[in-house]
């Protein structure tokens, strides 16, 4: 076990987030680290309602909520204002879902990048529209069942951090509640570079995954073991760098954990094992970094 | 005071320039372009101190103006056309926000097809947003309206928009007197709200609401803009102390004794003044009333100016399927319940940037003379 960490509360308690949310969580350790002189862009997603309601908020932070599709831009807009009232320490921070950001609110997040306007993007990622009752964005991966893919999705997840270290931005980055001390390194050294940063949380849903309660937390560790989500970050687009643990489980023991893969076949299995295996290689490659090493033989 | 020659496009720049906004995103979109260029050569000659940002469409302009604004300083931008239609959502947005953005509207037609004529549907299909709406004449009052509009924004928390004409108005030289700078920082004073988003304070804006949590504040927006009409006035009568130029909420041009006023707005109002007075030389007593605030409509005017008149002739520039002229319905529900109405002909005059000349106008103007005022609009051209 690590140290207890002493951690500055930002978010505060009787928020309305589900028993055992991952997304809570992993605000909690966001806004902890990035601290209170930091403004918040959220969009409608889960964290829109933990950041709720009029006249309570759930945050020791301002918060904008900006339409679905703007985030990114809204941010900009805000950065802009505050540069102009010399308010150039503040952090603005967006904190989007999945969907607000692969898909409605692409468009500006790609723009945004293109300006390198000074945020820090919080994608946090729970592979579907969680918070209308669970149904597939690009960001749902191949195979899961959601709301309007009731016989699974027939096409792959949508590879954000990839997308935007195409954008040549300062910093992109992979990280989960599951791995905490790899998050707040992440957290803080975002912090400290300017231009646009992302991190894209994995963050399981309970519901919209099947996942029991107390198994958030072990299912994206299951993530991250089995490479379904590797650990790892991107600067300026092109020094890749592994942060976790390498590749020690297969897919299987990922699957299994969660109700929207429960009708999967051994075909399936095996194909989804095969992307994530080569999806391995290809960072490993980018990364310059020994197989041997990664996969701990 | 300094005359330059000026299309009213760089009017419209030079009016933000001397308001001194400190957030600008922009979008090109033609006939606008020309506000935007001169913008940024602005800031670059250091003329100009504002943030300047470009994102990838108007959507995301207006998406980054509201929290701009919200975070306690003072925003411009322009658009046209397309552009307006696709910051349609946030244009309900901004005026939820109460954020007193300015932003200058070209009126061009809208696609499909694709075409670049003046007709304003364009603003007149945001009129249910809750923008204040100006209609300028020339490039003078194009540059005096964004510096009332500011004035008139700031002081009931809601967004204005200032439209001009495509070409006729936008690129068309005229001579523009350009107010110091100094008397226009004492007619804006810097923009101080009472609420702002700041790390230091415990604001926030967007949260989810009761139902009766928005019913207030719809109702409080409503408030405001019954705000604007004597908002506007004071706000032009000072710039009138300060420059000798007044423009209204409406302008009257030889409506006294008028049997027949013509009513409109934008570019075609000078037109419409050789039309009156060529029908008063050929012996029928005809005047012009010109909308300038839209949005909202100065009603009680407009029926203390046409009360006694027999015949109104609205000539609208834009077409509302299934309605007609949006200025000929907006007019009519302006007057509805008055004494002796007048008989109010609607005329699609202008439709798709269609040449008006003041010819034409008389012949509409002889025609509705002898027609009785139907509901329905006509077509002419």
């Amino acid at each position: 076990m690590g140290e207890m960490r002493e951690i500055q509360e930002l978010l505060c308690s009787g928020h309305a987030a589900c028993p055992g949310c991952i997304d809570a969580l992993s605000a909690r350790h966001v806004l902890a680290t990035l601290g209170p002189d930091s403004v918040a862009v959220i969009p409608p997603s889960c964290m829109a309602i933990i950041a709720g309601p009029q006249p309570l908020s759930g945050m020791r932070i301002p918060v904008y909520q900006p339409s679905l599709e703007s985030s990114a831009a809204a941010a900009s807009g805000l950065r802009r204002a505050l540069d102009a009232r010399g308010r150039t320490g503040t952090h603005v921070v967006v904190l989007a879902g999945d969907g607000g950001t692969c898909d409605i609110g692409f468009q500006c997040l790609s723009s945004a990048a293109e300006r390198d306007e000074n945020i820090l993007y919080f994608c946090f990622d729970n592979e579907g529209y969680m918070n209308t009752g669970a149904q597939k964005s690009s960001s749902t991966p191949h195979f899961a069942r959601t709301g309007s893919t009731p016989a699974g999705k027939l096409t792959r997840k949508k590879n954000l951090v990839e997308i935007m270290a195409a954008h040549e931005i300062p910093y992109a980055a992979t990280a989960t509640a599951a791995f905490l001390p790899d998050l707040v390194r992440k957290v803080e050294k975002a912090k400290a570079m300017r231009g646009l940063r992302l991190i894209t949380l994995l963050v399981p849903c309970l519901d919209g995954w099947g996942v029991p309660d107390d198994q958030g937390i072990g299912v994206a560790r299951l993530a991250v073991e089995s490479g379904v989500f590797p650990l790892y970050e991107v600067e300026d687009g092109c020094r890749y760098t592994l942060t976790g643990p390498g590749k020690t489980r297969p897919v299987r023991d990922y699957l299994a954990a969660q109700r929207r893969y429960r009708e999967l076949g051994e075909k399936e299995i095996e194909q989804l094992q095969g992307e994530v295996d080569a999806g391995w290689e290809r960072l490993l490659e980018k990364s310059g970094s020994d197989p041997r090493r990664e996969i701990g033989v | 005071m300094k005359r330059v020659l000026l299309t009213g496009n760089h009017a419209v720049a030079w009016a933000a320039r001397l308001a001194r906004p400190k957030v600008v995103p922009v979008y090109p979109i033609t006939p606008q372009t020309p506000v935007m260029e001169l913008l940024t050569e602005f800031q670059a000659a250091g003329e100009l101190d504002a943030e300047i940002l470009t994102p990838e469409s108007e959507h995301s302009v207006m998406a980054a103006c509201i929290p701009a604004s919200l975070a306690g300083v003072r925003v411009f931008t322009a658009t046209a056309s397309q552009g307006l239609m696709l910051m349609h959502e946030l244009l309900h947005y901004a005026v939820g926000a109460r954020a007193p953005i300015v932003m200058a509207n070209v009126n061009r037609t809208i696609a499909s097809p694709w075409a670049f004529w003046p007709d304003q549907t364009d603003s007149l299909a945001q009129r249910d947003t809750g923008w204040i709406q100006l209609y300028a004449e020339s490039a003078q009052e194009a540059l005096d309206s964004v510096i009332h509009a500011y004035r008139i924004a700031e002081r009931v928390a809601l967004p204005a928009m200032v439209n001009l004409d495509a070409f006729y108005v936008s690129h068309a030289l005229e001579p523009v007197a350009l107010p110091p700078q100094e008397l226009v920082d004492g007619y804006l004073p810097p923009y101080r709200p009472e609420h702002f988003i700041d790390p230091g304070r415990g604001e926030s804006w967007g949260n989810v609401v009761s139902q009766d949590m928005y019913y207030r504040h719809r109702r409080e927006i409503g408030a405001a803009m019954d705000r604007v009409p004597q908002t506007a006035l004071e706000a032009d009568r000072e710039w009138y102390r300060l420059t000798g130029r007044t423009w209204g909420l409406t302008d009257c041009y030889r409506c006294e004794d008028a049997e027949l006023v013509v009513v409109t707005m934008g570019s075609m109002c000078g037109t419409a003044r050789d039309a009156v007075d060529a029908l008063r030389e050929s012996g029928l007593p005809a005047g012009l009333l010109k909308v300038r605030l839209f949005r909202p409509l100065p009603a009680a005017e407009l029926r203390e100016t046409l009360s006694g008149v027999r015949d109104v002739l609205v000539l609208d520039r834009n077409f509302s399927p299934g309605v007609g002229g949006v200025l000929h319905q907006e007019l009519r529900a302006a007057l509805y319940g008055m004494k002796n109405p007048p008989g109010v002909h609607g005329y699609l005059a202008g439709v798709g940037g269609v040449n008006v000349p003041p010819q034409k106008i008389m012949e509409f103007a002889r025609q509705a003379r002898v027609s009785d005022a139907e509901p329905e609009p006509v077509w002419v051209r």
